[in-house]
């Protein structure tokens, strides 16, 4: 008898995904395409990112996905010096908020942006971006 | 129905490396709460243990602790909200003791961080926010805090040097508390010695002295309704106020990113109920576990209005002599912070306070007590007011 097939596309999500089965395994699908992707209630127009499968102002799972596009304004941000154990590799790094108006987006700045050119209220554009071992993540890039 | 007083509070020392497994550490606390409460045991009628579980080896360490402590056959059971987790188990216990289910709860919060290696903790500490959206992009405590620091500075023109004030503070006291784990003096010159450990970056803008002092540790509180802490105790505190709020998790579900919403709606939820304001706060414990947080705890709770906390500390209002001290037993920063304990030690300091037992950490004569208690990145939030 066959195996029941396991969809586990989110583990390849980051340097280190901690989750590997979702509903919104689909993002990793988008961000295959260079899409960055968040989710939108079919029924209230709630709109979510990070993405989610079940609408919490309406209790409906009727959601569709679109995509983040434009520049959003850096709300914060910090480097780090040290690194949670498997992420040593990647440092020094910077994490970072960007607010898009009706959702906000958390991630890396792009390693393209020196910290010192880093300010409160610049815009930042998200976009895909590769990582050793196949996998993916976005970061926040130069418009 | 009448009032919910503490009646007995204790803590162990906290210290790195406890040597002893988490019921020998927990009887430490417990032990002190029960000579200060100077009851016996059979008059506990249920208790409330409280750790954070990523740090504990012992599954459900509650039976297992009730047992050690001889609790059973009595009921108990765990409370967790990280660090936050002995205030909630605080407001859990006044609410048994208000529905007439129970006379006298002890609540024991107590971690063993060393417990784990140090690579499993780094490992954990990865985990500690959103696990599948932004651990991926190798997160950690300071570096959310710092993210505020960063946009603190940016709104309010705060400095690093504003946040190192704090830290100075917290050792000036953390030297006389004899429980704190962080017992040496930080000056404001080792924040710009680059040959001093105090100055390294850990998360910009954040530097090691920024950062609270892991350590192993417990605490305990015992509580009684009115009839029975007027009978058992010559000094009851009252609780006058308690507030309890929660936040998203992930940094994208959040407005505010100067302050923590949930210091400010337990704050207001806590003065409401107390019918008190700012202004009648005599001694506060906030929590500190990084100097950013005490920053925004001052604004959060109205000490100060917001952007305005760096002027609170640099005209030293919250040291001992001023008009609202605040963490003078060390706080988290040079005290320690060993997670499940936390709240019950800042609780205990502020008990000790309105008792007028606080020894040469002692505050002139105050009233009003309030414990800011906070878990995760401002994922929980604990305000607790105490009078006498």
């Amino acid at each position: 008898m066959a195996r029941k097939e396991v969809d586990d596309r989110f583990k390849k999500f980051g340097t280190i995904s901690f989750t590997a089965i979702t509903k919104t395994n689909d993002f990793i699908n988008y961000l295959e395409e260079g899409k960055v992707m968040g989710t939108k209630c079919k029924e209230c127009g709630a709109v979510y990112f990070p993405p989610r499968s079940d609408c919490a102002k309406c209790l409906n799972s009727n959601m569709e996905w679109f995509e983040i596009t434009g520049t959003g304004t850096l709300l914060s941000f910090s480097e780090l010096k040290y690194a949670p154990v498997g992420f040593e590799d990647d440092l020094p790094y910077t994490i970072a908020l960007l607010d898009y108006g009706d959702y906000k987006v958390f991630g890396r700045i792009s390693q393209e942006i020196p910290y010192e050119a880093l300010s409160v209220g610049m815009k930042l554009k998200t976009e895909f971006n590769n990582l050793p071992g196949g996998q993916l993540n976005y970061v926040f890039a130069r418009p | 129905m009448g009032k919910v007083g503490i009646i007995g509070v204790g803590q162990s020392n906290f210290v790195r490396g406890y040597p002893g497994s988490i019921r020998e550490l927990a009887f430490e606390g417990f032990k002190e709460a029960m000579k200060d409460a100077k009851i016996e045991i059979k008059d506990i009628n249920a208790s409330i243990i409280a750790s954070a579980p990523e740090y504990d080896k012992q599954r459900s360490p509650a039976g297992v602790i009730a047992e050690y402590l001889g609790l059973i056959p009595q009921p108990t059971f765990y409370i967790e909200s990280v660090c936050s987790s002995s205030s909630m188990g605080l407001r859990v216990a006044y609410s048994m003791i208000k529905s007439g289910l129970h006379d006298i709860i002890a609540i024991v919060g107590f971690q063993k961080m060393s417990e784990i290696s140090s690579s499993e903790s780094q490992e954990r500490m990865g985990r500690g926010a959103d696990i599948q959206w932004e651990s991926p992009f190798g997160t950690m405590m300071p570096a959310y805090y710092a993210m505020y620091a960063q946009a603190h500075m940016a709104k309010y023109g705060t400095t690093g040097e504003d946040l190192a004030k704090i830290r100075v503070k917290a050792a000036t006291y953390g030297q006389i508390n004899e429980k704190a784990v962080y017992r040496k003096p930080v000056t404001m010159e080792m924040f710009t010695d680059p040959e001093s450990n105090i100055s390294a970056t850990v998360a910009k803008p954040l530097r090691v002295g920024d950062c609270c002092a892991n350590a192993d540790g417990s605490s305990c509180i015992i509580v009684a309704n009115e009839e029975k802490a007027r009978a058992l105790c010559d000094k009851p505190v009252w609780i006058l106020g308690l507030g309890a709020a929660s936040e998203a998790v992930n940094m994208a579900g959040r407005d505010l990113l100067t302050g923590l919403s949930v210091g400010i709606e337990a704050g207001k939820q806590a003065y409401e109920m107390a019918g008190v304001t700012p202004k009648d706060i005599d001694v506060a414990e906030v929590h500190d576990c990084f100097t950013i947080a005490e920053m925004m705890a001052y604004e959060n709770l109205g000490f100060a209005k917001p952007g305005e906390g760096k002027d609170l500390i640099t005209s030293k209002e919250t040291y001992k002599e001023g008009s609202i001290p605040v963490n003078v037993d060390g706080g988290l920063l040079s005290k320690g912070h060993p997670i499940g304990a936390t709240g019950g030690s800042q609780i205990r300091t502020i008990t000790l306070q309105l008792r007028g037992e606080a020894g040469e950490m002692q505050v002139k004569d105050p009233e009003i007590g309030l414990v800011h208690n906070i878990g995760g990145v401002g994922l929980y939030g604990n305000v607790t007011i105490l009078g006498r």
